[in-house]
């Protein structure tokens, strides 16, 4: 089966979940507390002026005609306008979401970088101490809540060491941003061929990045470990280096390629819990992403955000887990295609 | 301490008039003389203030990019805090006014070398149209402007190009000061009327993210959820120019951050910190903390007039005899605040607002009073209290717990997030036993009783009815405050709300600002937000 | 003719074979010892925290509010004047208990739902998968927050929530596990042997699943505290006075940059200890019961 039929069979299973997301998120969003239209009406606003919102907000509406509407507005790409900040929800979620993406992306790339490494270390010297160190040391990362691990970081880095810039969010106050090409700044910023941008951007990621990064060491370390073990184990690593083989070919070219796929997996796992926990490490921070605006509007009833938010989610997960599938056919070629 | 070091050297050296075309500014940024960078808990959420669900940070931007006819003088307290002064009216747009002969209206001049920030002159026209649109687009706005006796737009009307003129529904002492709340902002008419449509006639979407004034500042740059940017507006005619050229307003969501920020110096003043982060702030010198009371205000507890045991008066007072409040004020408010608790008797010596309640930590007396009620063994209620105001509302909860806990009434402690809290406490009027912390903007006793006490209203979450405090408010509202009958009503109300006692007073908060040594000007005002049209960087 | 006993055995029981076993394992990895000494540390803290602690952990004392760790105080105390040592240890019991009841449910759910799924296969395979992929997009922790902001943030909620967002990973491996075996000999012979399904899967395929979700118990064990954390940090989680170690640790964040660290790192550190005592454990069980898939 070509890939694109692939592609094309994946995205129409995901379609039934995605369905179901909107399902569920409507019916949770409308079980929040709080009535939207009272917060909508503002303070010493009476009976009737909040009446007047409620109708124009179009609560006073049975469910399932308001669901019905929400389908229709989906249907034409309008998320909706967010009551906390005012703006359309689609709006909020194309500026906040390459700020997520940003922190996330480069939050891996520090884990891959940090993780495999220990991985494959611990596997070339199974059971020895540095083994039991590895795992102690990347155990140890998971076990702490993330959002103490960014404040204790906030504190010791930037109170008392003064190694970085102050926590508040993307850029320091006097940079301007840089002209949006992905959203990325790092990306933009080496786009536009701004150093000085680029630089205070990742001042600026670092430590968010860092504490996101050590909580998904373990798994990543763990699988990475497991799996290389399990294809040095294997004969055709013995043929190889009874073949005489130097020991980095033997471990890069043959047992790591092999191992990847297991690997593969965890990255998408982690990928997707990252987007989740992105929530907590934003609000240390003051990251400007899509996490700290969905616990904003959670807690305001906002409908249209919590919705919208979801919904990117989702959709975003049903991708990345697509990536992951078609990046397992490239890596081994003898992976069937079938669901 | 400050520190960007890499910004000095590799930064370019140019002026900020040459803002649009740089990439970066050299130097930190808050040691720049003439920046002011704030951080804030929640930043505005539109740079309108008559739209629907605007927050109450966004009224900054109307006391700061917009101009009203009058405003407030200053005065100074004895800890040296300065804070405006609501018995001084003083001219803003409006050079002078006039009260007619009958009383019943009165009529503005309006300064005639005044512009809007894109050069527009202001006239009467755009007054009345803003008046208009202040009354007619509901909401809060709309309730506020009625609060002053301003409610038709039949009560404005355009004399000339250069005068107002108000026609009065009732006489009101209000009124006056309610022209010179942050609601009645002065909109560049011309500007919104090419910008409303048939659907919208007053340009509400357009002015959410576009403000069309001509106040002291004007909009540089806004980034919702992020920061709001001010730049000075050097034609302001309306007041002496602020001493800083741009106000960089920055959203920080975490307390821990905002305070370490400002003890880096990096951020020149904080708003929003929790009560004990500005004691230890203010003992430790660094900084300079200024507290101001919130006037007409008091932090609460509000009894339920539907919950069965709290209709026996008995048990109300026992109630308010069972609260610790000495350790309420050290624990939660960390006696950045004024104590409301202790009073001599149950008839007011004076009619000064807010003062304390004749109550007192007495746990036999309680238990006797709650025997009396026919309580002895007490009963179960929840506490409620808004998740938003945590900080506080925690601590004072725990400790009320355990000294309702003493004399056998059992409490359960129940957070409620703040889009739920209105709902609820002031919408509902559900929540048996909860904590208040209203503060009316018009500083006069009946004004607070008007919206507390009177039955019905918003802020009586209580559900408080009593005939006596109907006539009296509503009689009392309307009478200046040299009538002779005016001293009296308010006596006999505090009178009233002392012995029947359905709200139990804390403490009267501060609200407290932390600002570097440097920086000068600041000045508390009711509306809580930060008016930067009086603040300058001085040398330390 | 008879089965030839193994000359090693020989006289020994069940039971000591399993005690062996469990020597070995632990000699091979003495961080596993380390985890079940800490496991039992842990238990004996939540069975016996209320009556061994020195102070009661919710009564106040504002005159002593904030004071360092001192020999009056060990972990010194709170903004309350709390004793911080005994509200640690007291919490204990809630997290354990919150950690245990959520995983609890969700693999009895989960692995119900994934044996039936794995073994009818058909449209119970189709409407669970769907179900579960639809849990699975979500963000898990947003999940968990939705779930509690609607429902309200009791301790009931709080587990439901955690256990409503750790289903899938049962019903994955249940049914895999299943599915791998449906069609194996002894699943035939036992059908031929007059089984009911229902028999079938009780009693011979449920056990042989066991092995491989084991230590994903014990792995979810700690994620269940560090969600209960995390909803604590942003207003959701359990309700003051209970101590409970996130909500202490979200709470004395605050107080760090104010140098009040004792408030945040003792939790913090008993937190740690538990998730990291319960992942070792994980591993540990790993080796105990299916030693070919150690990582």
């Amino acid at each position: 089966m070509s890939r694109f039929a692939m592609i094309g069979r994946r995205l129409a299973q995901a379609i039934p979940s995605i369905i179901g997301i909107i399902v569920v998120t409507f019916l949770l969003t409308r079980a929040l507390p709080g009535d939207p239209a009272v917060y909508f009406a503002g303070p010493a606003a009476d009976e009737k002026s909040i009446a007047e919102i409620r109708a124009a907000l179009g609560l006073d509406k049975s469910l399932f005609e308001q669901f019905w509407l929400y389908l229709g507005d989906l249907a034409r790409g309008d998320l909706g306008v967010s009551i906390s900040t005012g703006r359309p929800v689609l709006e909020e979620l194309a500026t906040r979401l390459p700020a997520s993406l940003e922190l996330t992306l480069v939050a891996l790339i520090f884990a891959i970088g940090t993780a495999l490494p220990l991985g494959i270390l611990a596997a070339t010297r199974p059971n020895s101490w540095v083994d039991h160190l590895c795992r102690v040391v990347v155990t140890a990362g998971v076990s702490l809540p993330v959002f103490f691990t960014g404040l204790f970081f906030v504190y010791t880095f930037y109170f008392l060491l003064d190694v970085v810039p102050s926590p508040l969010g993307r850029l320091d106050i006097f940079y301007i941003a840089p002209d949006h090409m992905t959203g990325f700044y790092l990306i933009d910023s080496l786009i536009a061929g701004d150093l000085d941008t680029f630089g205070a951007s990742f001042a600026q990621i670092v430590l968010p990045a860092i504490t996101m990064g050590v909580f998904v060491l373990a798994p990543l370390a763990r699988m990475t470990r497991a799996s290389m073990l399990q294809a040095l184990g294997s004969d055709y690593i013995r043929t190889a280096q009874a073949s005489g083989l130097s020991r980095s070919k033997v471990l890069f070219s043959y047992a790591f390629r092999n191992a990847l796929l297991p690997i593969l997996t965890t990255l998408g796992m982690v990928f997707s819990f990252m987007l989740g926990a992105n929530v907590l490490v934003e609000k240390v921070f003051a990251w400007p992403g899509i996490g700290s605006y969905a616990v904003n509007a959670l807690v305001v009833s906002d409908f249209a955000a919590v919705q919208g938010f979801v919904l990117s989610m989702a959709i975003l997960f049903v991708l990345v887990n697509l990536a992951i599938d078609v990046l397992y056919t490239i890596v081994d070629p003898r992976v069937g295609i079938e669901g | 301490m400050k520190r960007r070091d890499f910004l000095k050297t590799t930064g370019l050296m140019a002026g900020a008039s040459v803002l649009p075309m740089l990439k970066h500014l050299p130097a930190s940024a808050a040691g720049r003389d003439d920046t002011i960078v704030v951080v804030l808990a929640n930043g505005p959420n539109s740079m309108d203030i008559h739209r629907k669900g605007t927050n109450r940070p966004s009224y900054a931007i109307a006391v700061n990019l917009y101009d009203r006819l009058v405003s407030f003088g200053t005065k100074t307290l004895a800890n040296g805090t300065s804070m405006y002064n609501y018995q001084d009216i003083v001219p803003e747009l409006a050079e002078s006014w006039e009260l007619a002969a009958d009383g019943m209206s009165m009529t503005f001049a309006i300064r005639k070398d005044a512009t809007f920030h894109d050069g527009t002159p202001v006239t009467a026209e755009d007054v009345k149209w803003s008046f208009d649109r202040a009354v007619s687009v509901g909401g809060f706005p709309t309730v506020q402007m009625k609060a002053g006796a301003l409610e038709k737009t039949e009560q404005f009307s355009v004399v000339d190009s250069h005068t107002f003129k108000i026609d009065f529904i009732t006489k009101s002492k209000l009124t006056l000061p309610d022209v010179g709340v942050p609601v009645p902002i002065i909109i560049n008419s011309t500007a919104a009327k090419k910008e409303a449509t048939a659907d919208d006639p007053w340009a509400t979407e357009y002015l959410h993210r576009n403000p069309l004034g001509g106040g002291a500042f004007k909009l540089e740059r806004w980034d919702p959820g992020q920061q709001v940017v001010y730049s000075r507006f050097e034609d302001w005619k309306s007041g002496p120019l602020p001493g800083v050229e741009r106000v960089i307003v920055r959203e920080v969501p975490s307390a821990s951050t905002r305070r370490a920020l400002l003890e880096k110096g990096d951020a020149d003043i904080s708003l929003d910190l929790p009560a004990k982060d500005f004691r230890e702030l203010a003992d430790g010198g660094e900084v300079s903390v200024q507290g101001a009371p919130i006037e007409n205000s008091m932090t609460a507890l509000g009894l339920n007039m539907n919950f069965e045991p709290f209709q026996n008066k008995l048990v109300r007072k026992a109630v308010a005899h069972a609260i610790p409040y000495k350790e309420i004020f050290e624990a939660a408010a960390f006696e950045r605040g004024v104590p409301m608790w202790g009073g001599e008797s149950l008839t007011p010596k004076d009619i000064s607002w807010p003062q304390p309640y004749p109550y007192d930590t007495d746990y036999d007396k309680a238990k006797d009073l709650l025997a009396e009620a026919g309580y002895k063994d007490g009963f179960e209620v929840p506490l409620s209290f808004n998740l938003g105001l945590a900080d506080w509302a925690e601590p004072a909860a725990l400790l009320v717990q355990e000294g309702l806990g003493k004399v056998g009434i059992k409490s359960t402690l129940d957070k409620i997030p703040g889009a739920n809290w209105r709902t609820k406490a002031l919408v509902e009027k559900s929540l048996p036993l909860h904590f208040k912390n209203f503060g009316g903007w018009l500083n006069y006793p009946d004004y607070y009783f008007f919206w507390v006490y009177q039955h019905g209203h918003l802020f009586n979450s209580m559900n408080y009815k009593n005939d006596e405090v109907e006539e009296l408010v509503n009689n009392t509202l309307l009478l200046p405050i040299e009538d002779p009958a005016y001293e009296p009503n308010v006596k006999r109300m505090l009178e009233i709300a002392f012995d029947e006692v359905p709200l139990i007073p804390l403490y009267q908060p501060f609200l407290d600002v932390a600002t570097q040594k440097n920086v000068t000007g600041y000045e508390y005002w009711f509306h809580r937000q930060l008016d930067a049209r009086s603040l300058g960087k001085g040398t330390v | 003719m008879a089965v030839a006993e193994h000359p090693d055995s020989a006289g020994e029981s069940a039971a000591a074979a399993w005690w062996r076993h469990f020597r070995y394992v632990v000699s091979e990895n003495p961080v596993t010892l380390f985890a079940f000494i800490l496991f039992a540390m842990f238990v004996v803290m939540a069975v016996f925290g209320p009556w061994i602690v020195p102070y009661d952990p919710l009564a106040s004392d504002t005159a002593n509010a904030l004071q360092p760790p001192t020999w009056a105080h060990w972990f010194g105390t709170d903004n309350l004047g709390r004793d911080v040592f005994s509200r640690v240890v007291v919490a204990t019991r809630l997290d354990f208990l919150i950690a245990f009841s959520a995983v609890a449910l969700s693999f009895v759910i989960g692995s119900v739902l994934g044996c039936l799924s794995g073994y009818y296969g058909g449209w119970t395979d189709r409407v669970v998968g769907r179900s579960i992929d639809t849990i699975m997009a979500f963000p898990l922790f947003v999940l968990a927050m939705g779930i509690v902001a609607a429902l309200g943030n009791t301790v009931e909620n709080i587990v439901y929530a955690t256990a409503i967002i750790n289903l899938p990973f049962y019903t994955r491996v249940a049914r895999a596990e299943v599915n791998v075996r449906r069609n194996a000999g002894f699943v035939d012979a036992a059908k031929l042997a007059g089984n009911s399904d229902t028999r079938l899967l009780v009693f011979h395929l449920y056990p042989n699943i066991l092995p491989p979700m084991m230590v994903q118990i014990s792995l979810n064990l700690g994620w269940a505290i560090l969600n209960a954390a995390g909803l604590s940090f942003i207003g959701l989680g359990v309700r003051p006075p209970a101590p409970e170690w996130g909500i202490m640790v979200a709470e004395g964040a605050t107080f760090i940059v104010s140098g009040e660290w004792w408030l945040a790192l003792f939790p913090g550190a008993a937190l740690m200890l538990a998730v990291f005592c319960f992942n070792l454990l994980g591993d540990g069980l790993r080796d105990l019961i299916d030693p070919q898939r150690r990582t």
